[in-house]
Formats: C-alpha cells, structure tokens, sequence
C-alpha cells in the first residue's frame, strides 16, 4: 500500500466516476428543460447502441474522433499541447479534394482513393510543421500558435473553396462531387444489419492507427524517446534524444493523424469538401486524448463515447421538443470539464477510501 | 575554528549559568510522535526534548526520519499522533503559517528563492507589511543591512539571487529568518554546498545565533560538524530516535556506529596507482553563455585510464558546466577534447541537440549530478529506466524491444547493485534517493564505459550506501576505468581521488596528487576567485 492510487484505480474507476458526474448534471439540467432524465438517456442509448443503423452512426463518428484522438494524444505524450488539429483536419481535407478533384476521373478508384489518403496526412502534417518548428527552434508556444493556425486555416479554407472550389453556376459553398469511383467502401456492404448508416473502411483504418500507436509510443525505442522528451525534457537531452527533433516530428505525426481524420468525413461520406467540415472533431480530439489518457484503448473507448453521444444527441433533439439539438455540446463540455480539467477531483477521497480499506484488510 | 571569538569566549564562560536556568522549558518538545506515509513508518514514538538556546544536532541515515520530524514541526505534515510543546506550551502545527508565528524558521536543503528577484525582495517576500510596498522597502533595507552587518552575513540587498554563489543563497535564507525574528532556526544540511571557509563562518553566525539565546537545530549527516559545532546530538535510524546525548559525551565513531547500526569502514582497500594510456584529453576548454558571460576558462587536463581524477569546488564553480561538455550535454566556445586520442564527434549543426547519444555510444558513462532533474525520468518505471540512454541498444524483438529480456536484465541489476525494494514496475520516483543513485549508477557501469563522469554520486545518500557506491566506483578504476568525480564533500575526494583537481570561478586553481591531501590547502584552493 502506498501513498498513490494503483493504476487499475486512476485507468478505469476515475473516469467512470467523472463521467458519472458529468451525466448526473447533464440529467439534472434535462430535468430543468422539463423533460425526463431517464427517459432521455433510454431514447440516447437506445439510438446510439442498440438500434444498429444508430450504432452505425455512431462508429462512423467514433473513427474520425480516434484520429484525432490520437493526433491530440501524441503530440501530448510528446509534451506539446497541440490545439490545431481542428485546423490540420481542415487543411488535410484540402490536399485530398485536392488530389481527388484531379484524378477521379483518370486513374482508377483505388489509387486515387490512396493518393487522397496521403495528400490528406502530408498537408495535414505540413500544416503542423510550422508550428512545430517554430516550437522546436524558437521557442514559440505551441498552444498559442496551433490556435492561431487553426483561425489561419479557416480563413484559407473559405477563401479557397470560394475562389476556386465551388463548381459553376452552383450557390453551395462546397466543391463538385467527387466521381463515385474515388468513394471510401461502405462498411455496410458487408455488414447490412448496420443499415444505411455511412459507416466505412475508414474504422477498419482507425483501428489499425490505434494498434500501430499503442506499438510505436510502448514497444520502440523511438517511442521511449518521445516519452521521456515529453516528461523529462533534461533527462531525454542526457539521454541522447535530439529534443527539436523529436517536437518536429511528433508534431508531423500528430498533424498527418489529423489530416487523415478528414478521409472518414469527405471520401467516407459526404464526398465532397464543404465549408468548415470537421465541425469541431480536432477540438473533441483534445477531450478524447485528455480521457483516454492518450492510451489506445481508452482512446477508442472515449471515441465511441462521444461518437454516441452525437449521435444519440441528434436523435433524442429531435424527438424531445423541449431538448436542442445543442444539447450535446453542453454535455460534451460537461465531460471535457469533469474528465479533463477536474480529472483528479474524486483522487484524494478514493485514495483514502482505498487505504482505509487496505488497512482492515 | 570559531573558538578565537571573543563574544563566543564570553559564551563559554558564562555557560554555567544556562545550567542554572535549566528550569526553563525546553524550545522544542516532541512527545511521542507518529507519522506514517501509507505502509512507511517515518516516524516512530519519536519523544526528543531540545533545550533552549542550544545547537541541536539530528543525525541519521537517509530516510531515517530526520527530515519528517523537522517537517511536522514546520507544519508540513501533521503528526498522526503525538504532542508537540513550543517553549512549553503545547501546540497544533497546521501549516508553515503556524510555525513562522511561533518563531520557528527553516532554511531547507533546496532554497526556496525566487532566482530572478533581489535579496532585499527575497527577504520581505510574505512579510511585506502592508499595502505601501516602497515605504516598507526602505525600511526593510535599512533592518537587512544592520542585520547583515550584525552576523556577518555580506550580502547586497539588490543583488539578484540568481547571479549570487550558493553559499551566498544560503546566507539570503539564514537571513530571512532573522530577519522574521525566527527564533528556533532548522538548519537541513546546511554545509552541503559550502567551503571549509564559508561552513567555518556559517558556524560562526550560528554562534552569535545562540549567543542571544536562540535555538538552533542542524540536521546534517557530517559528523565532524556534529562534533564541532553542537551542544546536544540526537541519532535517528529507521524512524525511531535512538538516543541524544550530549555532543561532549561522544565521539564520531559511536555516532556513525549509532546511525548505522555496525561499525563502517574507514579506508576502502585499493590497488597502487598504475595509470594507463590519456583517455580523455581537454585543452584550451573555454565556454560562455549566451549572454557572453565566461563560465568555463583555460581548462587543461588528462584523466588516464585506472585513475580517479576528482574535482574539488564548492558548486556553482564550472564543475556541472564541464561535466556537462565532457559527457555532450553541451558544446564549449573553444578548445579540443581528445578521447583516445581522437576528437569527439559533433553535431551537423554544431549544438548539443543528440550529441551524448554519440558520446555514449564510444564509451563515456555519465552519473548525471542533478539526478531527479538529468539522470532519471521520473514518472518511467525502475526497469524503463535502465534502459534511459541506452535505448538504441537495449534488446530487441521483431524490431519491437524486448522488455521480458529488459526486464530479466533489470532485476538482475537490482539484485547485483541490492537497490530495494525490487521491483521492476516501480515507478522510480517512489524509491528513496540513495537506491534511486543506485539504478543509475548500476545502469552506467552496466554499460562497460571507458570513460566513466561521475557528478555528486553520493548526495543525499545514506552512509551504508556510500561505502557501497564507493566500492564500486573503486572496483571500476581498479578495472582500468577512467573516472572523473566531481564532489563537493572532501570526505568523498580523499577516499576516492587518485589526483585531486580544484575548481574555483571557471578555472582549475590547483592540482594535488592523494598522498598531498590537506582540507584547508584545498579549502584555500576552492576560494581562490570566490568571494567568502
């Protein structure tokens, strides 16, 4: 027994009791709109689990969530709060409409789909090289900068898709539509039972990004390195870790994961770029890295949580007058705010609760 | 050394009439203390009475309990049983706030001053009286001055702390206790980072300290000092007191055979000297900081294979700074450095950034001095990190390391170097400090070095540790290691140094073969360009 809690404790007990908390006053406001808090949460499990299209749904939004998890969560391993792969997820969307605007209707689907895949990671990534660098060589904070590239972005983005994207004679502030060639395979294909629901291959590829994480950042020494930057930068320096090296191309990393987020969204779904399209995923990125403690399982755990939570959300917004549909948001910043910013709130009670226990035991 | 004081000859000989009041209360009582963190006893039905107006000693091994009690008496920690009487009267310690209102002050071992701010700020920070901050200055400069004139204290109130010697730190903590009217001092191994001169003159204003009735308590490992300076000495040992008696009543030998529980060794057996080949050779070595600021100047030596070479300094004196360039941690201004008679390796971009990764890789171990802050990542596992700087070459698996084979290796080297408890999984920031040193130094010398550079192998490590430590450091030279030390503690130099280097402002001010070792040449030596 010790002066800290075990991990099984800290890993799996405290986000459970955190998120019990955010639900518990994201209920009671519910009750506040006049509506049922048990009823609500029925109609929010019922329609992001156990209704399969709903589960669907809620699996498509899940991997563009892991993406993005997992650019939050390695740079943040990384030690750099990286904040802008809202706007790397923007900028990767670019390089691949982009590349699929050019060659959908020249080479075959499957290349271009691969292409698009790696346009999308390297504008994604270029887009996090400069703060990365500007982090690595002069100092600059990599917060304050990720944010400004994400308004940067944004900014790029409109212009962009207003100037050059928006196909003749069309109002729509979005680009053609992409030949159906260049279209991400439907999960639901092989699956019927999830319905008409959008979910692709992209999960399939989540997945698989989760795997390699978890392998690169605990099984290489390259990932060792990375950990001991981001909790020791003296003690990497001693041990040989070329510091600037390592925030560069952690930040790469992280800004290709973000670009690659935006596969799911435009060649998985909508098939084509539309303004301000990752609609707060790299932001939710932050949550999700932040709850899952940047560890891949509890990175997906937490994807499909808020892949759930949208889409049950939607559902119970439009089945409950009383409930907006913005009701997610609030109950989004309910958990961001007991899981990240409150994480060790119930810490020192269970630490006490668990050696008191360990005492008559 | 202070005994040619005339105020303190006065002291001695009205002495006898403290024994007279010895009807007064003690100033420190401690009854039946009890302090448990988790499964660890710190403290144990600690009962210890400190006279008033008396220097105090508490001496014990590392994670022995001295520094818990102390802290239960600053009101860091609550006791979880137990009593404590200030001057008599019993009272609740909650929190520092407490402590500094009942007059009890504590310079800790790590200073806690703001660096970019002034002694004079230092000083008032807490005690600002009031909201007018320039009036209250003024006046608080004027106190700092008289009181600095008053013990002696030599410092310039606008003098910014980080530009002062450590000595001269810790002369800026002494003082804002006195400054606070503090009137129980707690010393916590006060002459760490001191010269012989400057412990002499520490000793001296501890003097002048009790002179005016004040209560003094030093925790120290240093026994000499223990001896020479305290009326009374308590000894701790695994959380419990074993005994106090009164300084002039023992001896060193009973004290460390008190601490440790058996007697220790004095001398360590060695081989004759028999240097080899010149496995490093620096010459011309000069580095200055950004702001051009020379730290490093003229520095000329070899340290030859199956030789310990250490340098002596106070800290804060070039020593971290060389050790630094010496292991690639950083690039000097000028000058070469030979190892094995080939120049080291650089950068492309000529900076340090992944530099000692090469210089690891021809053989140069380093024992990092700032442990916690260089040698360790604190939230890795003990087995994680004894793989930290040897990662490229730790075992590996389909390209995957192979932490069953790290692991196997790891408790091996729990076992060879008996760092407790043995635990691979551990995170290392849960071991004490000594076997915290000794998976780094069981890392090091596990990677067969050349060249080993070892910073402070013994600060805050217990004395059962030290001799172990020593040992094998001495079993590496005897291999034909080189090995550079670098030491503050003159004990450490004499029992290890094969020739002994002196540091002092950036320079080597003297050389000294072992056989010619004499503390105060040395003492003079480390003061050559620096103020005491």
């Amino acid at each position: 027994m010790s002066d800290v809690l075990p991990r099984w404790m800290t890993a799996i007990v405290l986000p459970i009791l955190n998120l019990l908390s955010a639900l518990l006053v994201a209920g009671l406001v519910i009750y506040l709109l006049g509506e049922s808090p048990t009823e609500s949460l029925g109609i929010l499990i019922n329609s992001a689990v156990l209704q399969s299209e709903g589960l669907g749904y809620t699996l498509f939004y899940a991997s563009t969530f892991i993406f993005t998890g997992l650019s939050v969560a390695i740079a943040m391993q990384a030690g750099l709060f990286n904040i802008g792969s809202e706007g790397q997820m923007y900028i990767g969307g670019l390089g691949l409409t982009w590349m699929v605007l050019a060659f959908d209707s020249s080479l075959p689907g499957w290349l271009v789909i691969v292409l698009a895949i790696i346009a999308a990671m390297t504008f994604g990534a270029a887009w996090a090289f400069i703060p990365a660098y500007l982090q690595a060589k002069r100092g600059s904070h990599i917060v304050v900068t990720t944010i400004m590239f994400n308004f940067i972005a944004a900014s790029l983005m409109n212009y962009i898709i207003v100037a050059f994207l928006i196909p003749q004679g069309q109002q729509n502030t979005a680009s053609r539509l992409f030949a159906e060639s260049a279209w991400l395979p439907k999960l639901t294909s092989y699956f019927p039972v999830l319905g008409n629901s959008p979910l692709n291959i992209s999960f399939i590829l989540a997945i698989i990004a989760l795997v390699i994480y978890g392998l690169t950042l605990h099984r290489t020494a390259w990932g060792f390195q990375l950990r001991a930057a981001g909790l020791n930068k003296h003690a990497a320096h001693f041990a040989g870790v070329s510091i600037s090296k390592t925030i560069i191309i952690a930040m790469l990393i992280s800004g290709a994961l973000a670009g690659v987020a935006s596969v799911n969204t435009i060649l998985g779904s909508t098939h084509y770029l539309n303004l301000n399209f990752p609609a707060g995923a790299g932001f939710i990125g932050i949550a999700i890295a932040l709850m899952g403690r940047q560890h891949p399982v509890g990175i997906l755990l937490s994807s499909l949580l808020f892949g759930a939570l949208i889409q049950g959300g939607l559902d119970l917004s439009m089945e409950k007058s009383n409930i907006p549909p913005e009701t997610f948001i609030f109950i989004q910043g309910l958990i961001i705010l007991f899981c990240g910013a409150m994480e060790n709130l119930y810490a020192p009670a269970l630490l006490k609760l668990y050696q008191s226990f360990g005492k008559k035991g | 050394m202070v005994v040619g004081s005339p105020a303190l000859r006065l002291v001695v000989f009205f002495s006898p009439l403290f024994h007279l009041t010895s009807k007064m209360p003690s100033a420190v009582e401690f009854r039946k203390v009890s302090k448990r963190f988790g499964a660890v006893a710190a403290n144990v039905d600690v009962s210890l009475s400190i006279a008033s107006g008396s220097i105090h000693g508490l001496v014990g091994e590392n994670g022995a309990g001295k520094s818990t009690l102390m802290s239960i008496l600053y009101g860091y920690y609550t006791a979880d049983s137990g009593e404590i009487l200030i001057n008599g009267k019993l009272e609740k310690l909650r929190s520092s706030e407490d402590a500094i209102r009942l007059g009890i002050g504590m310079v800790h071992q790590h200073f806690m001053l703001v660096e970019n701010m002034s002694v004079l700020d230092n000083v008032i920070l807490g005690a600002e009286g009031g909201f007018r901050l320039r009036a209250h200055r003024q006046q608080a400069e004027t106190k700092i001055r008289e009181i600095c004139q008053r013990y002696n204290l030599d410092l310039d109130p606008h003098a910014l702390i980080q530009d002062l010697a450590v000595g001269a730190q810790q002369r800026v903590e002494i003082l804002k206790q006195i400054y606070r009217s503090a009137n129980i001092l707690i010393l916590d191994e006060p002459t760490a980072v001191l010269t012989v001169q400057e412990t002499a003159s520490l000793f001296e204003v501890l003097h002048l300290f009790k002179e005016q009735g004040k209560t003094i308590i030093v925790i120290t490992h240093k026994l000499q000092e223990i001896m020479a300076v305290t009326d009374n000495v308590t000894v701790m040992r695994a959380g419990r007191m074993v005994d106090t008696v009164a300084t002039s009543s023992t001896n060193k030998e009973a004290l460390a055979n008190m601490m440790v529980g058996r007697p220790i060794e004095g001398v360590l057996p060695r081989q004759p000297w028999k240097p080899g080949q010149a496995v490093m050779k620096v010459t011309d070595v000069q580095l200055k900081n950004r702001q051009n600021v020379t730290l490093l100047e003229n520095i000329n030596f070899e340290i030859r294979a199956g030789e310990i070479v250490a340098i002596a300094g106070v800290s804060g004196n070039g020593q971290s700074e060389l050790m630094e360039i010496l292991s690639g941690m950083r690039v000097p201004s000028s000058g070469k450095m030979q190892f094995l008679g080939q120049e080291l390796p650089k950068t492309r971009s000529n900076d340090a950034d992944g530099l000692p990764a090469k210089f690891r890789a021809l053989g140069i171990a380093h024992v990092a001095e700032d442990r916690l802050r260089d040698a360790v990542v604190k939230d890795f596992s003990v087995m994680h990190n004894t793989i930290l700087g040897y990662q490229q070459s730790a075992p590996r698996k389909f390209g995957l390391l192979d932490f069953t084979a790290i692991k196997t290796r790891c408790k091996q080297l729990l076992e060879e170097f008996d760092v407790r408890p043995r635990d691979p999984d551990l995170r290392i920031a849960l071991l004490s400090g000594g076997n915290q040193q000794k998976v780094v130094l069981a890392r090091e010398i596990a990677a067969k070095p050349k060249l080993m550079l070892v910073g402070q192998p013994t600060r805050g490590v217990d004395i059962g540790t030290i001799e172990s430590i020593h040992t094998q450091l001495l079993a590496m030279r005897d291999s034909g290691v080189a090995i550079l030390l670098v030491s503050v503690e003159l004990e450490e130099v004499r029992a290890l140094a094969d020739r002994i280097l002196v540091m002092s402002g950036g320079r080597i001010t003297g050389e000294l073969s072992a056989n010619e070792f004499d503390a105060t040449r040395i003492g003079l030596m480390m003061g050559a360009a620096h103020h005491v």
